[in-house]
């Protein structure tokens, strides 16, 4: 079965400037708040401003939250697992991008 | 349909134990695992090497999956038997990892139905549950950046049918995408994601950005980098020479003593967005061959009236 939508669904950029609330964060991760509050604890996110409705998550939360979850489910990885991966990919990342820059 | 070889799948034998199968699993989902690996077809072998493992873990599975003979090969046409299952019984079966909708035709047919069937029936009109929130990676060029686009996007959705049956449906979607997005950047569709349960609300589909390669230009962040060739005396006394830019061509002055490898930034001239990136000129400078004459006696003068030794700090004569 196949179908196609001619018109365009209104899109919304998620970019650096962009940030979430708490429920914003969770309602985009499908996640509970507990949750979002452990990877905080963890180092896994980085919210600015007071605890808790205050918070203010940077865009990157969305993929970190993200990439958390699959690892953990897919690999068995805890949490402390998950937030090395992350910055290794993050590192790896950077150095992909320098080594594209001088190897052209 | 096409036949699975599972035990190729996993690159294990067929008298594999139950732990060396476990081991193999464990690493093929480290390696092919999307958010980790870089290999370009890695979420396709993690799917398939999880549709293998689904099977081969559970030994009432792997036995009626064994029965079916050796004689088959991947990717075979292949018909199940008729009471192909009979006798085995899929304790705590159907899928336990990852999205249903993933598994082959093949997983489908033979594994599938026992499980959705009851399942689907027994939740619909009392259980309500929001879509899942997909995601997916679209690739756009750079130029697509500076215009904004439209682009059709094919999906694999997996659906529940109304009798407890998983389907996979192509679905095609035009996505406008929005001037001044950057590699890395996603877009949210709201309501695009999966349809909800019992009248709940559908899911988001989230789109993640990356750039083809450009022939010309490196983004990095915002900004675009272009390598531009350019003869030793533009650079040695400088020039005012046309330079492409993705937003079209621009006069560029190369300052007298220019260097190999010499960066000129337009300011500005980089991805647009609320803080446009700048361009970054990288100077290539290059050698004309040497394969005339006068080509030859130029390079000679050069030799003897300029004195110049770029080996001069490396202690050597």
């Amino acid at each position: 079965m196949s179908e196609t939508e001619t018109s365009a669904p209104p899109v919304e950029l998620i970019d650096e400037q962009t940030t979430f609330t708490l429920a914003e964060l969770c309602r985009y991760c499908a996640v509970e708040a507990e949750l979002i509050e452990v990877l905080v604890e963890q180092g896994i996110l980085e919210p600015v401003g007071r605890h808790g409705s205050h918070w203010c998550f940077p865009a990157s939360s969305l993929r970190r939250t993200r990439i958390t979850l699959h690892l953990q489910r897919d690999l068995g990885v805890n949490l402390a697992g998950a937030a090395l991966a992350l910055d290794l990919l993050e590192r790896i990342d950077e150095l992909d991008a320098r080594l594209r820059a001088i190897s052209r | 349909m096409e036949y699975r070889d599972y035990y190729q799948i996993m690159g294990v034998a067929r008298d594999a134990t139950q732990d060396e199968i476990k081991r193999a699993y464990r690493k093929l989902a480290r390696k092919y695992h999307p958010d980790v690996s870089k290999e370009s077809d890695a979420e396709a072998r993690f799917k398939e090497v999880g549709e293998a493992y689904e099977v081969l873990k559970d030994p009432e599975k792997r036995a009626a999956y064994d029965q079916l003979g050796r004689q088959w090969k991947n990717g075979q046409e292949f018909r199940p038997p008729p009471d192909w299952d009979a006798g085995f019984e899929f304790r705590g079966g159907g899928y336990t990892a990852g999205d249903a909708g993933a598994h082959s035709e093949f997983f489908e047919e033979l594994f599938g139905r026992g499980f959705a069937g009851p399942r689907g029936r027994q939740e619909r009109g009392t259980f309500r549950m929001r879509g899942e929130h997909h995601h997916a990676k679209v690739l756009i060029d750079l130029e697509d950046s500076f215009s904004g686009a439209t682009r059709s996007i094919s999906l694999r959705v997996p659906e529940l049918t109304d009798d407890g049956h998983i389907i996979t449906r192509d679905r095609t979607l035009s996505v406008r995408i929005p001037g001044g997005i950057r590699p890395g950047q996603q877009i949210r569709l709201a309501g695009q994601g999966g349809p909800g349960l019992g009248g709940a609300e559908p899911g988001d589909l989230y789109l993640e950005v990356e750039f083809r390669d450009h022939p010309l230009y490196r983004v990095d962040g915002a900004d675009i980098y272009l390598d531009l060739p350019v003869t030793p005396w533009e650079a040695a006394l400088g020039a005012s020479i046309k330079v492409p830019t993705p937003a079209g061509s621009v006069d560029l002055k190369i300052p007298a003593n220019s260097r190999q490898g010499s960066k000129l930034r337009l300011r500005g001239r980089g991805l647009p967005g609320r803080q446009p990136g700048d361009l970054y000129v990288v100077l290539q400078v290059t050698l004309p061959a040497a394969d005339s004459d006068a080509a030859r006696t130029l390079y000679k003068q050069m030799q003897d009236q300029l004195g110049y030794n770029p080996r001069a700090a490396m202690g050597v004569s």
